[in-house]
């Protein structure tokens, strides 16, 4: 059996601001359904460690939340992106696609390529 | 950035108490209806549905710590948290609480007082810029910094090590600024006096040498801000002012910055005077006269670079320079430098020893103090074992237990620093603000500043910690399996532990603390009764300086002759004689050398005494109620037409003759060649502090050597209000503008006894103190091993044991503890009093009644302190005891 991988905590974040970019405002429950359905079964998420992650991030400023209704009509707290959560999420985009591409050339690379 | 932003949305939070626990718990509940509604539809029993959803969800407990390390300042909110517990476990034991807050106060006062004297006195004394390369010139074989104005001035002007030296004395003079003659105490200065001590003025300008032009050539007054502010309410029209000083004029030109009350730390002047005047002010003109050493000290800052040592060295090549050259006037000359803040050595030594022993026995009973709650803090935590197992079962680490411990500890001491600094401020504010003698302007400045303020927290912040720290080892070793499963096992094995050690410690200090106030307390009564040469008792002093109206020459006998027959007159008057400077009142001129008659070198090494020099008229000693022994006392036919007389205590008569007997009717030589004839010899007495060894001293007639300082000694049996007013009125009827100063001679010998008065109180209350702390400590100890013991007790009475018998199991160990230590701190004290021979007269431990005070003193305190316990120990029921365990 493939073993659950452990989500980084700023993995976690940067799938939160990703999610919210592509689908706009959700609450914690839907945030955590997408994660869910994107990754599928190979990520362990324990879905009470968004809201640690969540209140982090608006602390921050890069996401902002608000009282709305949910979808079965009760109060529940709705995120949102903030301009400085897209900046952000642009930055650590491009972060992450650096560092997976090296990695990458890391696990490409042939003992002759390195002598 | 980011994280800043974070920490102050975080401390918002804190601060507005803003409540994330509430959103969150609606979140966490919307997240799981959610997933339920989810579950539901997929086909799940709603039971099952909610499980599910929980389980998805993950550890909510978890979570929500998580969270709230996210939320807010996880430190300062579990600070608080321990905050609120500890004062929570204060309250519930207010009679410890108590004990360890009164404790902490009073220590850390203590230490908070006695510090702030030692920064006053010793290591900020002076307010003038770079003090701390200013240094006084004393004669290296005994502590004093006299010198003569020509010594002064060769150098003054032959060193190489000083930027420049400066020179003055202390002197009275009468002020007048309108109505009445008042009498202050002044500095003679040099012209250079400012300049050395590199001071700008308030107000107006400073003398300076380009002022002096010779004897009396600068009637100039530099007002100190303090006599400015209290006697010319701040006026700054004061400057440019001409008043009468002694009857001349006299011009005000200047204020001096505020602080500065001269280089004398105790001694405040009321205003600066130039030394070249010095005629005017004290009636004669010594400017000249190199063999009288005059001028209290020489002062100035070395050049940079130069070692106190190298200009010793300067100073001492100077003093044979002039031994050589002047070898009639200036026998051997050798110098040592010292801080001129405390007369350099004279009071220096004394005062720093006695200060620093003070600042010891301080820090002593801040230690005891600490040993003390130590031991009570830690059989505080054993009592809680049972409560710090739970913690520890139940997850908590043992950081954070220790944390919750020394916050405790932490908010007794900070409670009890703030309150000991609190009193302590107080204590020092009318400390300063006191004046101990009305005749002398001494003050003690010893307000605190920021150098004690930093101290004091430092100390509350030190000794939190360290009684705090006492039962961690406890903690860290507690198996909180084994403790829940047997309860509290008493600890057999090690029979003397560092608790016994700590309370060892502490009553030893104590019992130091009780010897050394013993002795001073002993002492002092002591030297209230001992023989000083006269009886003070039922005796009055009036006392003028005639220059100050005026008087010169001839004027001046003739106008005290007046005096004492007018004032011998006044009805209820024994007898009344005259000496210029009254014995353990007004301090006396320093010593004159005297030479056996066989001598014809007169230069000092060859002087066969040092003698304190008096000046009386005839019936000055049936007056003061000196015993005469031999030959007679002087009469009105003593004067310049006679051959020159003199009287002489039993000392002088040993030191220049061999031996009183046989003395009267014998010739001495002054340091002029003068010859004098002995024709009396008195008792030996104190002249100038209780503490002297004795003293060679001559008593000379006031027609033979005049002195315009007068004091009359009036023996009477009458109320000394009502005579002193018929004083008044008498001596005004003679000159109305003469200043007077009238008091019960006793009560003005406060000056002699204040160091020793300070001493014992100081010590005193240190002793009171320290007690205290032994009683707290005993107490503590012999509580708790009453009430660990309190089963087996039981058992023994039970059994049949005798009531004596078990107190004497209860108590023995306190009472070995006790015994122990108050040996040790007897002989302790005995060894430190040692250092108060010097302020407090006859000192000496070795005496009786003090050994035996300690040890009635230490086992009273035990009994005292074992009483409540020993009580506990006896009052319980046997079988409840046993029932309850």
């Amino acid at each position: 059996m493939k073993q659950k991988t452990d989500v980084l905590q700023g993995t976690l974040a940067l799938m939160v601001l990703k999610t919210l970019d592509v689908l706009g405002p959700l609450h914690g429950y839907g945030v955590a359904r997408r994660i869910e359905q994107i990754s599928g079964d190979l990520l362990a998420l324990n879905q009470g460690t968004l809201y640690p992650v969540l209140l982090k991030l608006e602390q921050e400023g890069a996401i902002a939340s608000e009282w709305g209704a949910s979808e079965n009509n009760r109060r529940a707290r709705f995120y949102r992106l903030t301009r400085d959560g897209r900046k952000q999420l642009q930055v650590e985009t491009k972060d992450w696609e650096q560092t997976a591409a090296i990695i990458g050339r890391f696990f490409e690379a042939k003992a002759e390529d390195l002598s | 950035m980011k994280s800043l932003r974070r920490f102050l949305t975080r401390l918002l939070n804190l601060a507005t108490g803003r409540k994330l626990g509430e959103r969150l718990r609606e979140e966490i509940e919307e997240h799981i209806a959610l997933q339920t509604a989810e579950n539901l539809r997929a086909g799940l029993s709603p039971v099952e549905a909610r499980r599910q959803a929980m389980l998805k969800f993950g550890g909510v407990e978890a979570m929500k710590e998580d969270y709230r390390a996210e939320g807010g300042l996880l430190f300062i909110e579990n600070l608080l948290r321990d905050v609120r517990f500890a004062l929570r476990m204060l309250r519930k034991s207010p009679g410890f609480t108590a004990v360890a807050i009164v404790t902490l106060a009073f220590a850390i006062g203590a230490n908070a007082v006695v510090f702030s004297v030692l920064n006053a006195l010793i290591l900020h004394p002076l307010h003038v810029p770079q003090s701390e390369s200013l240094y006084g010139i004393q004669h290296g074989n005994e502590a004093s910094s006299y010198q003569s104005y020509p010594d002064y001035l060769d150098l003054r002007d032959r060193n190489r090590s000083f930027d420049d030296l400066a020179a003055y004395d202390a002197a009275q003079a009468g002020l007048n600024t309108g109505e009445n003659t008042a009498r202050v105490w002044i500095v003679l200065a040099s012209g250079n006096y400012f300049d050395v001590l590199r001071l700008q003025p308030f107000l107006g300008r400073f003398f300076h040498p380009s002022d002096e032009h010779g004897p009396n050539s600068a009637p100039y007054i530099v007002l100190s801000h303090d006599y400015w502010h209290t006697h010319f309410q701040d006026d700054r029209g004061v400057v440019g002012r001409v008043v009468q000083l002694n009857k001349h004029p006299y011009t005000i030109i200047g204020v001096a910055p505020p602080r500065f009350n001269g280089t004398l730390v105790f001694f405040n002047p009321g205003f600066f005077v130039p030394l070249v005047n010095q005629e005017q002010v004290e009636g004669v003109n010594d400017l000249n006269a190199r063999g009288k050493r005059w001028i209290f000290m020489t002062m100035g800052h070395l050049k940079p670079g130069v070692t106190p040592a190298q200009a010793v060295a300067d100073l001492n090549s100077i003093g044979s320079y002039l031994e050589k050259t002047y070898p009639k006037d200036d026998g051997q000359r050798n110098f040592t430098l010292a801080r001129p803040s405390l007369y350099g050595d004279y009071l220096g030594q004394p005062v720093r020893a006695f200060m620093t022993g003070l600042m010891l026995l301080a820090s002593l009973i801040l230690l005891a103090a600490c040993a003390n709650l130590g031991s009570l803090f830690a059989a505080r935590a054993a009592d809680r074992s049972r409560e710090v197992a739970l913690r520890l079962a139940l997850g908590a680490s043992r950081g954070r237990i220790l944390r919750q411990l020394f916050t405790e500890a932490l908010l007794l001491s900070f409670t009890g620093g703030a309150l000991g600094i609190w009193g302590s401020v107080a204590l020092l504010r009318s400390l300063s603000a006191w004046q101990p003698f009305s005749r002398w302007p001494i003050q003690l400045p010893v307000n605190p500043d920021a150098y004690v303020y930093g101290v004091a927290l430092l100390l509350t912040l030190a000794s939190g910690l360290l009684f705090g720290a006492v039962p961690v080892r406890q903690v860290l070793h507690t198996d909180p399996y084994e403790i829940i499963k047997s309860g509290l096992i008493p600890r057999v094995g090690s029979r003397f532990n560092i608790r016994d050690l700590a309370l060892v410690v502490q009553i030893a200090i104590c019992a130091v603390l009780v010897t050394s106030s013993m002795v001073a307390v002993r002492g002092l009564l002591r030297s209230l009764h001992s023989n000083f040469g006269f009886q003070p008792r039922n005796a009055l002093l009036a006392d003028t300086d005639l220059s100050m109206s005026g008087y010169r020459g001839d004027s001046v006998p003739q106008m005290q002759r007046r005096m004492i027959d007018a004032v011998a007159s006044i009805p209820g008057v024994k007898s009344v004689g005259l000496i210029d400077w009254a014995p353990l009142v007004s301090g006396s001129e320093r010593g004159a050398h005297v030479f056996s008659d066989a001598s014809t070198d007169l230069r000092p090494s060859n002087a066969a005494a040092d003698a304190f020099t008096f000046r009386t008229s005839p019936e000055y000693f049936n007056a003061a109620g000196t015993a005469l022994l031999s030959g007679r006392t002087f009469t009105w036919h003593d004067d310049k037409n006679a051959p020159p007389v003199a009287v002489i205590n039993q000392e002088f008569a040993r030191k220049v003759f061999g031996s009183p007997t046989g003395a009267a009717g014998r010739y001495f030589k002054q340091f002029d060649g003068t010859r004098i004839q002995v024709v009396g010899v008195v008792e030996d007495g104190k002249y100038d502090r209780v503490t002297e060894d004795q003293r060679p001293a001559m008593f000379l007639p006031i027609l033979q050597s005049p002195s315009t300082q007068t004091y009359l000694a009036v023996r009477s049996d009458r109320e000394p209000g009502q005579l002193a007013a018929a004083i008044r009125i008498t001596v005004r009827g003679l000159d109305a503008g003469l200043p007077l100063y009238i008091g019960p001679w006793d009560k003005e010998m406060d000056t002699a006894l204040f160091a020793s008065r300070m001493a014992a109180m100081a010590l005193g209350v240190m002793g009171v103190v320290g007690a205290m702390l032994s009683v707290t400590g005993i107490f503590g100890m012999a509580a708790y091993s009453v009430s660990k013991r309190l089963k087996e007790l039981g058992i023994r009475m039970a059994l049949g044991a005798q009531r004596t018998e078990v107190l004497q199991a209860a108590l023995a160990p306190a009472f070995k503890l006790l015994a122990v230590g108050s040996a040790a701190g007897l002989l302790l004290g005995i060894l430190a009093s040692r250092v108060l021979a010097f302020i407090v007269y006859s000192a000496t431990p070795s005496d009786p009644l003090v050994l035996a005070g300690v040890v009635l003193a230490m086992s009273s305190l035990g009994l005292l302190a074992t009483w409540i316990p020993a009580q506990r120990a006896l009052s319980f029921d046997p079988a409840r005891l046993l029932r309850d365990e």
